[in-house]
């Protein structure tokens, strides 16, 4: 082949490059000698990804967090942060002649009178509802593969501080036009400062600099919306995508693919153009939402003023399960100690809400933990290859959603035609038995999987086709798989329990027995994968 | 009255008076009385062609809204409208609430339940116009509003404020509506008409309030009538308003469609090229 090469290139396409590649190069190389990029460029441009397309929920939060930027600098040329009281004299008529903060009049302004601003408020907010929404779908990915083992429990983390940091961001956001809707918000989260006891009422004060709502709150939240959350984003965002570099992908097991590779598209030039496009594709869509569908109307919801609030009123989507947790509270939960108000109702969610996000974001580290497992972990897994893993977001999946729910208990009611405090006390019930019994079945579930899949690996598939020997026996031809397919089913790592074992001083401590407790929990049920011995031993006797 | 008659009398009584070439002193009788008459007639016609305006409240109206109440209402409301165990007294509740509850087909009842809902309705327009007076003339009540207050050309942006401050927190900000407890709900605004509205703020149906006219005035009314008709007559100026139940149906919205088609999207770019 190579012999053949030189005779079929025309010789003068060899000699001289075209004018445009002498400049490209003349100017890379001017680049290249004053920065050394080009080791940065191989390095990045060598990059994995394996197309698989859930490793891709992370490219739409980024891509999603892009379209933020953009739209939300152009917001910030016409904004106003400012409470001070003005005279709306803008384009909506139901609206006209009413006082104002100068931030609604300013939001208003940008709907109605500056050219493309309604388009641009409207992406702005799809995109952050999408950010929070595809950062949640991607830790799910991330959780339910096993993405965070060693080494990445660190980019879980920073993960999980992204998406924190994404729902302050949108909380802030949603604060800024000082319309009715958002003043009750923070009306609520002001409440539930003030719910704090001792401290409370003086953290509510220093918040809003005086008694809510105050004239400070929109400039101090303007300034932690534009400034202060985007700029720790942004650094939290380069440490996360930074580590995935270093980490490289997870895949999935399949023939070639190892613990000590990545077999996959590099970035250059294939990826890039594909990642690219999919920039393009999120932009569009967003754009799309934000010309045809109405967010946040706030010339509906009108100007803030403490004494309305609106029938419906509910957070952005990504908020909804704190607001649920508070709806859910049972009444009787308010006590007075020593002439001071200690308000459970609104305490318990405020401990319970953090416990559970504690654990979101410790699960990397408690799981190790407890499977004691030092290894690095490369090959994502199949859910149903770490039922307890598996079974435990399902509960946890099933906890969030019904406290998500709950933040729509109104209007569940009004259309499900039933009765708000029975869709209540559903919720009530469900926060406790919802996550058990998605816990059980999906424990059941996945072991259930697991053994159709060892059945099919080593039996291979039920073809239907009866055959009659030539002894006269009828057995029923079994169709196997290939190697490749065998592959997938039969690769998966075999945790057993830890056994109870003495230290170096004889002894056996609490922590032990705790650690053998909870690792028995989670691999004392398990499908085993079938061995090499196995599968061959099956395939000789097989019919 | 007195005075006038004696002086028919005195008039009356020369009877055998030569005639002259003066008018005969019946002609005075005469001309009083055409002119009574004409005057009463054109007085008569005139109060009729006024009753064309406002409903006329006349016996025989009223006779027919009895007739129509014995029939379908009574069962519960009982015969003489003094209520029973099924159904309130509707002694003074005036013709407002009459209209907006046969109005709207919420009476009569179909079902037992939390709250009368609105469904087809059941009379015609003259008969729900008998029933609101037969039930007007037991007792003082809200009356039938006005027509200049429901042609929706006052204030929006006061109807609009006092919408918000009223009527919001169970009808929801952009009159979407909401729920109520054990089952009862605040219905939404869409599509009602001026008179319903504002026939419900004087009457105070089911769980609503009354807001008489010393609360809000019948021009604030208007000003919350124009208002409603505004929302009813302008489309969102951002597009679709996904039923305007706020944050619910856009987190739907951006998990069910706007995620779910970039998901399909990352499925497509991700797939092998066969």
């Amino acid at each position: 082949m190579s012999t053949e090469t030189p005779t079929r290139t025309p010789p003068s396409t060899v000699v001289v490059a075209s004018r445009g590649q002498r400049f490209t190069g003349a100017a890379v190389n001017y680049v290249d000698e004053r920065t050394s990029i080009s080791g940065l460029v191989r390095e990045l441009g060598r990059k994995i990804f394996p197309d698989h397309w859930s490793f891709m929920l992370g490219e739409v939060a980024l891509y999603s967090f892009v379209v933020i930027l953009l739209t939300g600098t152009f917001l910030t040329f016409f904004y106003q942060p400012s409470m001070a009281d003005v005279v709306y004299n803008g384009s909506y008529v139901p609206l006209k002649g009413l006082h104002m903060s100068a931030a609604m009049a300013s939001s208003l302004d940008i709907s109605f009178d500056i050219r493309g601003g309604l388009l641009m408020r409207q992406v702005h907010h799809w995109a952050a509802l999408l950010f929070v929404a595809s950062i949640g779908l991607h830790m799910l990915r991330v959780f339910f593969t096993g993405a965070f083992r060693k080494p990445r429990e660190i980019n879980w983390f920073i993960g999980f501080v992204l998406f924190i940091l994404a729902m302050a961001e949108g909380f802030t956001g949603y604060s800024l036009p000082d319309d009715l809707l958002s003043g009750n918000g923070l009306r609520i989260i002001d409440g539930m400062v003030k719910g704090i006891p001792l401290v409370g009422s003086w953290i509510s004060w220093l918040l809003f600099g005086g008694e809510f709502p105050g004239t400070h709150i929109v400039a101090r939240l303007f300034t932690l919306h534009i400034l202060l959350l985007p700029a720790i984003l942004i650094a939290a965002l380069g440490a996360h995508l930074l580590l995935m570099i270093i980490n490289k992908h997870t895949q999935f097991a399949g023939p070639g693919r190892t613990n000590d590779n990545v077999v996959g598209v590099p970035i250059m030039p294939t990826f890039a153009a594909k990642a690219g496009g999919f920039f393009f594709i999120v932009f569009g869509a967003l754009v799309l939402m934000g010309a045809f569908f109405t967010i946040n109307p706030i010339w509906t919801y009108g100007p803030y003023d403490p004494s309305p609030v609106s029938a419906g009123t509910q957070p952005d989507w990504y908020i909804g399960f704190a607001d649920g947790a508070l709806r859910m509270m049972p009444p009787g939960l308010e006590f007075d100690v020593f002439g001071h108000p200690l308000s459970l109702n609104i305490m318990i969610p405020l401990l319970v809400l953090p416990i559970f996000l504690g654990l979101v974001a410790f699960y990397p580290f408690i799981e190790a933990w407890i499977t004691g497992d030092k290894r690095e972990h490369h090959i994502a897994e199949r859910p149903r290859n770490a039922p307890t893993r598996t079974a435990i977001g399902a509960a946890g999946v099933t906890f969030y959603a019904v406290l998500w729910a709950t933040a729509s208990s109104d209007l569940i009611a009004t259309h499900f035609h039933v009765s708000i405090e029975d869709v209540i006390h559903s919720m009530q019930l469900l926060v406790f038995v919802g996550p058990v019994v998605a816990y059980l079945l999906t424990k059941r579930i996945t072991l259930g999987l697991q053994k159709k899949d060892r059945e099919i690996a080593l039996h291979g598939f039920e073809s239907g086709r009866i055959v009659r020997l030539p002894g006269g026996e009828y057995i029923e031809v079994h169709e196997q798989l290939d190697e490749y397919e065998r592959w997938r089913l039969v690769s998966y790592l075999d945790y057993e329990p830890l056994m109870v074992r003495p230290d170096e001083r004889g002894r056996i401590t609490v922590a032990q027995r705790a650690r053998a407790g909870l690792s028995s929990w989670f691999f004392e049920d398990r499908i085993s994968p079938p061995t090499t011995t196995e599968v061959e031993r099956e395939h000789a006797s097989q019919h | 009255m007195s005075k006038f008659s004696s002086k028919i009398r005195r008039v009356n009584s020369p009877g055998s008076q030569r005639k002259t070439g003066r008018r005969s002193p019946l002609a005075t009788v005469a001309l009083i009385v055409i002119g009574l008459m004409s005057t009463g007639g054109a007085y008569a016609m005139f109060s009729s062609t006024a009753a064309a305006e406002t409903p006329a409240v006349t016996q025989t109206t009223i006779a027919a809204g009895e007739k129509l109440f014995a029939a379908n209402c009574a069962t519960c409301h009982g015969l003489s409208v003094q209520g029973s165990a099924t159904g309130p007294s509707l002694i003074g509740v005036g013709a407002a609430s009459v209209d907006f509850q046969v109005g709207t087909g919420r009476m009569p009842l179909a079902a037992g339940g939390p709250q009368a809902e609105k469904k087809p309705v059941q009379f015609t327009d003259s008969q729900t116009k008998e029933l609101a007076a037969y039930i007007a003339s037991l007792a003082p009540g809200p009356a039938l509003p006005s027509s200049a207050y429901l042609k929706g050309d006052g204030d929006a942006t006061k109807g609009a404020e006092l919408f918000r401050i009223n009527c919001a927190m169970c009808h929801n900000v952009a009159g979407a509506g909401g729920a109520l407890t054990a089952g009862k709900y605040a219905p939404a605004l869409s599509g009602v008409t001026g008179a319903h509205i504002y026939e419900a703020m004087v009457s105070g149906p089911q769980s609503m309030p009354v807001f008489n006219d010393l609360n809000i005035t019948p021009q604030e009314k208007a000003d919350i009538v124009t208002y409603l008709k505004y929302l009813d007559k302008n489309p969102s100026p951002g597009g679709v308003d996904l039923g305007n139940l706020g944050p619910v149906s856009e987190g739907l919205f951006i998990w069910i469609f706007g995620l779910g088609a970039l998901v399909a999207v990352t499925v497509w770019i991700a797939a092998k090229a066969n």
